[in-house]
């Protein structure tokens, strides 16, 4: 039985080219992409036994010395289809500047302090009901050089495979309320219906007292049809 | 969406140019297991063993040293890896980044993956992003020469005078080279599956 999943609604997703940002330029394609249909392909099998559960919190992974500075942060949510069905034991993967808005990687230049005691990469498998979540530390905002006084706003990366090849995503979570928001070509590159999908949640339910806010940030992949691809308007 | 799918999914973002300590940490040096990297296969691996290497160029021409490229194909039967039960040392799931091994170049350590089924030609299944890639583009390299590209179900979507730019080619012996255009005269096809 071929496993079809539901087309990417591409009318969710950002354009490959954006004037607003510029690198799109000269890196999205030009041309349609190719429908090809009826491919029913599993997501690709890494390496499972590489995540320990220590993986998941950030603000001990990279530890040396002492606590990661900032503000310590819990991100929870779950992994489901556009039926709304958890995908459990699914790969979650984060990586994220730190407080001061500083990534680890060599290639960041960004004249903010590296912290010893943060390394800013996570990962985690879902649960039976699709549930991941980590402890981290808020990512300050940092500049960039797309245009005069650009500035992303706070935002953490996170890659998704799901059960199915097609199911892939890379995307970035962000913070409801973050000014930084309407001026971000990355953010604004995608249709305003579906913008705020992208944007977690503050929870009272997901803070732990006396230690960290908690946000809910759900992620949703193309799910399996039930019906034929065909069958789709 | 249909009824049947209510939930709208989630966009996509651009990977970002600081990806490599959190997904490809290993290959860059840092610190932390990578759960997967170039070095595919090794001297257990059954199969013929090759390098699959390429660079990925630019609308100018200039190649991209900031991407992230991951492979995912089968063994040299033909047969994927399903989690439960894989060909020891060979999951065929490969992930490099394009910052390492100098000018852009991507290159894995794999074996030359069968055909998985009767009608399809061999061939290598490839997700790509960078920065300025605001969604993954899903790609494929078939190799050259080989005679079931003639009846692959996929390549025969393709129009015909497009074909060539998913043709990996042999550049030395057990060298196989796939060079991804995003743009221009020989822009790559990038699928919608
Ligand atoms: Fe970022």
């Amino acid at each position: 039985m071929v496993k079809v999943l539901t087309p990417r609604d591409f009318g969710s997703h950002p354009a490959y080219i954006d004037k607003n940002y510029r690198s799109t330029a000269l890196r999205g394609p030009t041309r349609p992409l190719i429908p090809i249909r009826g491919i029913s392909l599993a997501a690709p099998v890494y390496g499972h036994d590489r995540v320990s559960a220590g993986d998941a919190d950030l603000t001990a992974n990279g530890r040396k010395d002492g606590d990661p500075q900032g503000e310590r942060i819990i991100v929870t949510g779950r992994v489901l289809d556009d039926a709304g069905r958890p995908l459990a034991n699914t790969l979650v993967e984060i990586w994220q500047a730190n407080a001061a808005g500083r990534y680890i990687h060599v290639v960041d230049q960004h004249p903010a302090p590296i912290d010893p005691n943060f390394f800013g990469g996570g990962r985690c498998l879902t649960d039976d009901q699709g549930r991941y979540r980590f402890v981290t530390i808020k990512p300050g905002a940092y500049p960039w050089g797309n245009h005069a006084n650009a500035w992303r706003p706070n935002h953490i990366h996170f890659s998704v495979f799901g059960h199915q090849f097609g199911q892939r995503l890379v995307t970035q979570m962000y913070f409801p309320g973050d000014p930084l928001l309407a001026l971000d070509p990355i953010y604004l590159g995608v249709p305003a219906k579906s913008r705020e999908r992208m944007v977690a949640q503050f929870s009272i339910d997901a803070t732990k007292e006396n230690y960290a806010l908690g946000y809910v940030f759900d992620i949703v992949l193309r799910g399996e049809s039930a019906t034929p691809w065909e069958n789709h308007a | 969406m249909s009824n049947d799918h209510p939930l709208g999914q989630t966009p996509s973002q651009t990977v970002g140019p600081f990806f490599a300590y959190g997904l490809t940490p290993e290959q860059y040096g840092y610190n932390w297991p990578s759960i997967a990297g170039p070095e595919m296969a090794d001297e257990a691996t059954a199969g013929e063993r090759i390098i699959f290497e390429g660079c990925v160029f630019d609308g100018a021409g200039q190649p991209v040293t900031d991407a992230l490229i991951e492979i995912w194909q089968a063994d040299g039967a033909g047969t994927y890896a399903t989690a439960q039960g894989r060909n020891t040392g060979f999951t065929g799931f490969g992930r490099a980044g394009t910052g390492v091994a100098g000018d852009g170049v991507f290159r894995f350590a794999t074996i030359k993956p069968g055909a998985p089924s009767a009608t399809e030609a061999p061939h290598i299944n490839i997700i790509l992003t960078m920065r300025g890639l605001l969604m993954h583009t899903f790609t494929r390299a078939y190799f050259d020469g080989e005679a079931r590209n003639a009846r692959d179900p996929v390549l025969a979507q393709v129009p015909a005078d497009r074909r060539s730019t998913l043709l990996a080619r042999q550049s030395a012996p057990g060298v196989w080279r796939f060079d991804i255009h995003m743009q221009g005269e020989s822009e790559t096809v990038f699928f919608d599956l």
